[in-house]
């Protein structure tokens, strides 16, 4: 049996009746068509999907989109604003925080509540921090210094 | 990957809950931040017919100071009591065991009663919830019962909640003045589940005479258990190097240890006698020993 849904995505409130076993992640992509969140491993361990849901980075892949009824999403799609990129995207560019660029999203959303919580974080905190997401081309180093970059550049308050 | 199709429930009350639950008997499975049992529905491992999801059952979650006790509900996140400032200053082991399961994104959803309830023998949780004592508390339609962690974990994801109950809190003991805990584990790089994780407590009398001792192990066996013989060779003691050393050598007594994956059980046996090493040594540092 089909459920009603109502999340708010990227500041864009959507509604849909889905079957309980969709996947977040796959509401995200191909309910609504925000392709950025990608699905790698699909057993929670490689943080491809990561976003954030009421402000908490999550995986989209270990999540039913029932689940999320009523909450607050922002996707990778949401960083930018009016076409200028996020400090963090922008240390990514800078630091040349990616090869292939499909961990990238889910980096970058984890960075984002890294920074949240740890506004200056040591590299070690980094690290630590970002066991939740594999990148099988940098070799990590790229992405902790495009975080340091950002914890530099990000604004004060956002 | 897309789990067997199956109903949905999300009921506002434990009261709604487990009236959902002796309703849809065996084909119902409780969702907490289902990060335990979302995977194991998408691998097909489990497949139930309706999920009665807790997350807006009201009263769950928090963590609650008693006078020796902290009262943390089922429903609290690993994240939560990683960050919170009750654990940090009554029982920081809860906030270090914690900060070391999964990763971040998992400990924003998993829950302590979630973990518990699963009985998963790799997770990190059990270890301390035996080491330090802890009573799980259980609502079924008889009311309240309370179950001690030693009677909680009684086989491979197997507790002794009955199938008619809702884990909703546990309590956790704070231990006295003179004090101290640490968990060390040996993470698997992928999942971060325990490979082996070692779980130690102990109490300081002024001469620095340990007077009380739990520990217990995790990951090495079918499920997590308290290592007695460390604890006895422990207690009475004086905690020097050699005295610690000496207890250690018992971790892997009384565990049914699995070669798996990770290991044969001639070194997960070893992975518990250091890990328990390590885990009492920091203990009695943090105890002022």
């Amino acid at each position: 049996m089909k459920l009603p849904v109502k999340m708010t995505i990227n500041g864009q409130t959507h509604s849909h009746e889905v079957e309980p076993r969709l996947l977040l992640v796959h509401y995200i992509r191909e309910v609504i068509g925000l392709t950025g969140t990608h699905v790698g491993c699909d057993t929670s361990q490689c943080g491809a999907c990561t976003i954030l849901l009421d402000g908490q980075a999550v995986k989209a892949c270990t999540l039913f989109a029932v689940q999320a009824d009523g909450a607050r999403i922002m996707t990778i799609e949401g960083l930018a604003k009016n076409g200028e990129l996020h400090p963090i995207q922008m240390g990514f560019w800078e630091k040349h925080g990616l090869q292939c660029g499909f961990c990238t999203p889910g980096m970058i959303m984890a960075a984002y509540q890294l920074l949240e919580r740890y506004p200056k974080p040591s590299e070690e905190q980094i690290r630590h921090q970002l066991e939740g997401n594999l990148c099988r081309c940098t070799g990590y180093h790229n992405i902790v210094k495009a975080i340091q970059w950002a914890a530099d550049n990000m604004p004060a308050k956002r | 990957m897309y789990p067997a199709a199956f109903e949905y429930h999300a009921p506002t009350s434990v009261k709604d809950a487990l009236k959902l639950l002796a309703k849809l008997k065996d084909d119902a499975k409780l969702l907490a931040g289902g990060h335990s049992l979302v995977p194991m529905m998408k691998l097909r491992l489990a497949q139930p017919g309706h999920l009665i999801d807790l997350r807006k059952v009201k009263g769950l979650s928090g963590i609650k100071e008693e006078k020796a006790a902290l009262v943390i509900g089922a429903m609290t996140t690993h994240w939560a009591i990683e960050s919170s400032k009750a654990a940090k200053a009554k029982l920081p082991v809860l906030a270090e065991v914690a900060g070391i399961i999964g990763d971040p994104a998992v400990r924003n959803k998993g829950t302590l009663g979630g973990s518990v309830a699963h009985a998963d023998p790799a997770a990190d949780w059990p270890a301390a919830m035996l080491a330090l004592g802890a009573e799980m508390v259980c609502e079924g339609p008889k009311g309240k019962r309370t179950v001690k962690a030693d009677d909680w974990f009684v086989g491979l994801m197997t507790t002794a909640a009955k199938g008619n109950e809702i884990l909703t809190a546990i309590r956790v003991p704070v231990w006295p003045a003179g004090s101290g805990a640490a968990y060390m584990k040996f993470p698997h790089p992928a999942s971060r589940f325990a490979v082996v994780g070692v779980c130690a407590a102990v109490t300081l009398d002024k001469q620095g005479v340990c007077t009380r001792a739990g520990v217990a192990v995790t990951g090495a066996g079918t499920r997590a258990v308290r290592a007695r013989g460390v604890e006895a060779a422990l207690t009475g003691k004086k905690l020097d190097a050699a005295a610690i050393e000496a207890a250690a050598q018992k971790a892997a007594d009384g565990v049914d240890v699995q070669a798996d994956l990770q290991g044969s059980v001639e070194y997960k046996a070893h992975l518990c006698r250091v890990f328990a090493r390590r885990a009492i040594s920091e203990a009695v540092k943090r105890a002022g020993g």
